[in-house]
This record gives C-alpha cells, sequence and structure tokens, in this order.
C-alpha cells in the first residue's frame, strides 16, 4: 500500500474516469490552468487539454446548470465548486434543476453529474465561506450526497460517484486535502467504493459514534483517548455517504453497544444528526440504554476569530464530554 | 409597438422559397393544431379537471411553429412553462399532453409534471421548465453538449421577456459567447412579465436583444406574426450556430391573447381590452398566415376550415382520452427519482434512498 494526499486521491479518481469515458469533463473555477484553487486538479489541464478540463467563469448557476444540460444528453460534467458554500447562487439550478428533471420528465431525463469541492469550517474563513450542507441536499429527493474522510474513501467514492447515473453531490473538506493515508495503487486493480455503504472505522463494544467528513477524524481521536484514558470502547461509524444511507451499519452498531452519539460538522436544527437520531429512535428503540447525544457545531453562523473558531466546532474534547455523560456511573 | 410595415418580403428567402405547397400547409396545420388544443383546455380547467397552472400560447403560435419548423437532427429545444406549442411543434401528440394536463399516467411526464413541463428527448424537447430563466443554463448544456459530441447542431432556447432580467440568464449569455457554444436564445416578447409591462421591467436601449452587445453577441430583432420573417431570420441563427458555433439572441415580437396563467384575473387591467383586439385583428399570427396561403393559392377558406375542424376535433378527442385514462398509483411516486433505483442496478440497491416512516 502507498501513502498519497487526500487531493492526490481525489485527482487519481478524475484522471482515471478521463480515461475510463470520453464524456467525463472537469469544469469549474480555475480547475484548469491554475490547476485548482486547492490544487486537487492540478496537471489535469495539462494532460487532457482545454476539451476534457473547463475553466470557467465566476458564473455558478451557468455552468452547473450548463453541465446538467449536457448530461441530459449524456456528457457527465464533474463540477467543482470552489466552496460548497457558493451553491447558493446556484440553488436552482442544484435542486429544481438537478434534483427534478427526472422526475418532472417521467423518468424521461436522468442528470449524470457530480458536484463537488470543500465544505467545511476551521480556516477562518466566516460564515459565508464555512458552510456545511450535506443534511440540506440530502433533504431533496433525487440528490446523492457523499462525505468521505480519507483518502482511499475520497477515491473510491468518486470514481463510484462519476459513474452514478444519478446527480452526486460530493462534499470535501480544505482541512483533509493535505492528509495522508493508504490508497491502493492503481496497478492493483480498480478501486471503488460504492456509494450508501458505511465503514467501521473503529470497532468497540460500549458506545456506537456515528460521524462523516472531517468529523470522522475527530472522533476516531475522541475514540482513541476514551479507550486510553477511561476504557471505554468506543465504535465509530464513518457514513461515507450520507444518502443513499447505510442504515444498516449504524442500527446494527447501537444494537450492538446500546448507546450512541452523532458526531456532526453540520449544525443541530434539521441536520444530518438529527436526521440519524430519528432512525435510532424508530429502529433501535428497545436496545438502547441511554438517550441519544450529539456533537454539532454551536448553533450560530460561523464565527472568523481564529482564537475561537474551533471552539464552535465539534473536537475530541466535546465528544469525549457528551460519551461521558451517557456512560453509567462507575462503582 | 406597431410592426406591420415597411418588412422585406421574407418569403422569398431561400428557406422559405424551398417550402412546398405541402410544408407551408403542415405550418398551418400546426399552428391551427396548437391553438386549438390550448383551446380544450378550457372547459375541463374550469371544471375542475386540471389543477394548478394553465399558461396559454394563444396568439404566439407562430413563434414556436416557424422556429421549430427548422430543427433537424441535432437541434435541440428547450423551453419555460409556456411549452403546449413548443412540444407539439417538436411532434409531440396532443393526447399525451392533454393527458398530462389532467395529470394522467398515460401523459408524457406520467402526471408528474403538469402544464409546465412536457418533455420528449425522443423527439429533441427538453422541457416545459416552471422557474423563470431557469432553462436559460440547461439550453447553454444542450448546446455544449452537441458541441461536445462533436455534431452539428444546436439548442434553440426560449424565454421570455420577464426572463432577461434573471442573473442565470445573464451568466449563460457571456458563457455561450466566451466559449463558442451554439445555442440560440429566443425572447419570445409578448409585452409582459406576467402583469408588468416591458417598459417598467427593462431598463434597455432600443429592444431587449440589444443586450447581447454587452457579450459581442450577435442579435436580431424578429416580427413575430408573420412566419416567413420567423423562419427567414432564426436559420441565420443556425446557420451561425452550425457553421461557426456562435450564440444569438433572437427577440421575436409577438402577444398573448390570455392572461400570464389562467389564474391571471388582472390581465384585462394591465393592458386594455382595446389592444388585445387590435391584436387579435390585425396581428393574429394564425389567420395572417392562412390569408398568406390562401392569397398564394395554396389554400381556400374551405380548405383552411377543413383543416382547423380537424384540429378541433383532434383536441376533443385527447380531452376525451386524458378524461378516460388512468390516474398514476400512489407507488409510482417513487418512480423516476433515482435513475439507479429505477433501473434495479447494484447502485439503486445499496444503501437507503427514501425515508418515509
Amino acid at each position: 500500500m502507498r501513502e498519497i494526499e487526500y487531493r492526490h486521491a481525489l485527482r487519481e479518481a478524475f484522471d482515471e474516469e478521463l480515461e475510463r469515458d470520453e464524456n467525463v469533463v472537469i469544469m469549474g473555477e480555475e480547475v484548469a490552468q491554475y490547476n485548482g484553487a486547492y490544487k486537487v486538479t492540478q496537471g489535469l489541464w495539462e494532460k487532457w487539454g482545454d476539451k476534457r478540463i473547463v475553466d470557467t467563469p465566476i458564473s455558478e448557476a451557468g455552468f452547473i446548470g450548463m453541465g446538467i444540460g449536457a448530461s441530459m444528453l449524456g456528457v457527465r460534467p464533474v463540477m467543482e465548486l470552489m466552496f460548497w458554500s457558493f451553491h447558493s447562487v446556484a440553488f436552482d439550478q442544484l435542486v429544481n434543476n438537478a434534483a427534478n428533471v427526472r422526475y418532472m420528465s417521467g423518468g424521461k431525463c436522468n442528470c449524470p453529474i457530480v458536484v463537488r469541492g470543500p465544505a467545511n469550517g476551521g480556516t477562518n474563513v466566516g460564515a459565508t465561506h464555512s458552510h456545511t450542507p450535506e443534511g440540506l441536499f440530502s433533504a431533496f429527493p433525487g440528490l446523492k450526497v457523499v462525505s468521505p474522510a480519507t483518502p482511499a474513501d475520497a477515491k473510491g467514492l468518486m470514481k463510484s460517484a462519476i459513474r452514478d447515473n444519478d446527480p452526486v453531490y460530493f462534499m470535501e473538506s480544505t482541512l483533509l486535502y493535505g492528509m495522508k493515508g493508504d490508497v491502493p495503487d492503481p496497478a492493483d486493480g480498480d478501486f471503488v467504493i460504492p456509494l450508501g455503504v458505511a465503514d467501521i472505522k473503529r470497532e468497540g463494544t460500549d458506545v456506537t459514534l456515528v460521524a462523516h467528513g472531517q468529523s470522522v477524524i475527530k472522533t476516531l481521536e475522541a475514540a482513541e483517548i476514551l479507550q486510553n484514558e477511561h476504557g471505554i470502547s468506543a465504535e465509530v461509524v464513518d457514513l461515507r455517504s450520507i444518502r443513499p444511507l447505510d442504515q444498516d451499519a449504524i442500527i446494527n452498531s447501537v444494537k450492538k453497544t446500546s448507546r450512541a452519539v452523532i458526531v456532526d460538522e453540520s449544525k443541530p436544527f434539521c441536520g444530518v444528526s438529527a436526521q440519524l437520531i430519528t432512525l435510532i429512535q424508530e429502529y433501535a428503540f428497545d436496545y438502547l440504554d441511554a438517550p441519544i447525544k450529539r456533537v454539532n457545531s454551536l448553533d450560530a453562523p460561523a464565527i472568523y476569530s481564529p482564537a475561537i473558531e474551533h471552539e464552535q466546532l465539534p473536537s475530541a474534547k466535546k465528544i469525549i464530554d457528551k460519551v461521558l455523560s451517557i456512560m453509567p456511573a462507575k462503582a | 409597438m406597431d410592426i406591420t410595415t415597411t418588412s422585406p418580403d421574407y418569403s422569398s428567402y431561400p428557406i422559405n422559397k424551398n417550402l412546398s405547397s405541402e410544408e407551408k400547409i403542415d405550418l398551418y396545420r400546426l399552428v391551427c393544431r396548437m391553438r386549438r388544443f390550448e383551446q380544450g383546455t378550457q372547459k375541463p380547467y374550469s371544471q375542475g379537471k386540471m389543477g394548478g397552472f394553465l399558461h396559454l400560447y394563444i396568439g404566439q403560435e407562430s413563434v414556436a411553429a416557424g422556429t421549430i419548423s427548422l430543427c433537424g437532427e441535432n437541434d435541440h429545444v428547450i423551453t419555460a412553462y409556456r411549452c403546449h406549442a413548443h412540444a407539439l411543434a417538436c411532434g409531440m401528440e396532443m393526447n399525451e399532453c392533454m393527458a398530462e394536463l389532467f395529470g394522467k399516467y398515460s401523459g408524457c411526464s406520467k402526471g408528474k409534471g403538469g402544464s409546465m413541463h412536457f418533455f420528449a428527448p425522443d423527439k429533441n424537447f427538453w422541457g416545459g421548465h416552471g422557474i423563470v430563466a431557469g432553462q436559460t443554463p440547461l439550453g447553454l448544456g444542450l448546446a455544449y453538449g452537441v458541441k461536445y459530441k462533436g455534431l452539428k447542431g444546436c439548442c434553440i432556447c426560449y424565454l421570455g421577456d420577464g426572463a432577461i432580467n434573471q442573473g442565470a440568464f445573464h451568466e449563460s449569455l457571456n458563457i455561450a459567447e466566451l466559449h463558442n457554444i451554439p445555442v440560440i436564445y429566443v425572447i419570445e416578447n409578448n409585452g409582459y412579465s406576467m402583469g408588468t409591462s416591458q417598459n417598467r421591467s427593462s431598463a434597455y436601449k432600443n429592444c431587449l436583444a440589444q443586450r447581447a452587445d454587452a457579450y459581442d453577441m450577435q442579435w436580431d430583432i424578429v416580427n413575430g406574426e408573420d412566419l416567413y420573417e420567423v423562419r427567414a431570420k432564426t436559420q441565420i441563427a443556425i446557420d451561425r450556430a452550425h457553421n461557426e458555433c456562435k450564440p444569438t439572441i433572437l427577440e421575436i415580437t409577438t402577444y398573448r391573447y390570455y392572461g400570464h396563467s389562467v389564474a391571471d384575473a388582472n390581465h384585462k387591467k394591465y393592458r386594455t381590452p382595446e389592444e388585445i383586439t387590435k391584436y387579435k385583428e390585425d396581428h393574429d399570427p394564425v389567420n395572417l398566415w392562412k390569408q398568406r396561403l390562401i392569397d398564394e393559392g395554396i389554400l381556400t377558406e374551405e380548405s383552411a376550415k377543413q383543416i382547423d375542424t380537424e384540429a378541433k376535433q383532434e383536441a376533443a378527442a385527447s380531452v376525451k382520452f386524458a378524461e378516460e385514462a388512468e390516474n398514476p398509483t400512489v407507488e409510482s411516486i417513487f418512480d423516476d427519482v433515482y435513475w439507479e433505483v429505477d433501473n434495479d442496478t447494484e447502485a439503486g440497491n445499496t444503501g437507503r434512498h427514501f425515508f418515509n416512516d
């Protein structure tokens, strides 16, 4: 196994899919000649040229709508939002057109697009650049939402997303782009991870921690401390894709541990965590030994202050505190 | 606006000169069918047999008929919510369209779209879109797709005069010119963005299409009541798209006799009854085309009446078809959401896609 960065893993996925399918085209602001604002697409323009790697103006509604229209004719655009926070200026295209065109045409159209980019807080860029809209877009039937935490997952899920015949909204993290991890060598075969399959990132018996995206990293850190300092065995379920959702993985884990804490960087109100809690109470109510708890970002717009922003986000300490609050008191 | 005088004789343009008598009669049949189809919706709509909105195209028929009559194998069409006539011009049947209005399963969109969302991708008709100007980037994308696949074609993307003030349209214009995309934006200017007249809704110099100058894009203004002119000027834009991969804006002036939608109770308040009457009497595209063909010796009053009667009968038959058609089932609500689920693929069977209790 070799170690590569998360951004490199994504780039490898694009490169392989560009090679595999001539209809795949990468579009977005600065993705070609600038090599990507976060260097995710570095080198692709040089290799694939203007037709396959397309720089667009700063016109998210325009180019995402263009990609949706082209996808109806069989082109498979992978479109970068420099930040997922910019979804708001393309919302009509992302929701009314991409999510609904298949439905409203009675199944006559389909929309095989990927829209991707970072969706995370923690980089002191303020409220308008720190949105985490996984829950928002998961609320629209017709859309699929993916949020990988590791380089391997980023690559394998991206390849599935590109091959998927439905619109997939792929949410990355600027804080993960430089993270290294094991990713299978392309020489060892096509590496694809299906959407809708969670990954047990750490096995445990006392409490289930459910997370996605960069929260997985913090959750794993918390699980390690819980084990070492408190003797608590935490199982970490990485959702990887939010919709479709691997409900069985969550429910089976909760049935085993009887306790659950959801770690979700998005805000608590109507977020991913709220949906997960309703599923757990519905499908594992009789197995629970404690109320389901969650760790979200504090419920206010993202603060800028570098000294304070990390306090607003989920952290290993907050996760640990929440777990301890639902564990039985020691004799 | 009075646009009846001193235009050149567009009938002598090659694209029109080469029309056979039969093709000219087919165009008359088409505009009659458009009008009779929509007139046929009035009674069932007022009886509550249809839901929602119903945006009628009556008065504008020559625009869709003329432009779409020029489309070939790799030319695509997309429009906004006033979509019935475009659908018929692309070759959709009255039955599937009327059944869609009735919300029936045999409707073109299985009762999932309604009046604003007719689709027939097999006939290069991509809807039918409800959000003002929301279709304009999609039209850009269809044209981009044609070019990407190396085909000689274009997309004609229709929008109303109200839609030109949406940001998505301007973003699309910039990309179209910048990337040489063979899209033709047809502004169907009926003078009113819902209840707001052109002068109260748009800032412009001379005409709306001239905004194209800001993007260094070609444009033209077209008298929509004259089918020959519509065809002649649209063909120039199509040639530009096919041969140079360049976009065009065409502003085609026209008029709608009914309100913005059937639910527009004010449509005789924001414009005068005299204005509506004047258009019906002097500028009606169906009558003008009929008269033209009579003058050319191609039609007679009798043969024209026969064609119109057949259109009316076809519309009445489609109402009967729609009334008797089956409703969709509750189970069908979950069809056509995800391609992978509909096609029972491994991806469609992995993970939970729907979240009903």
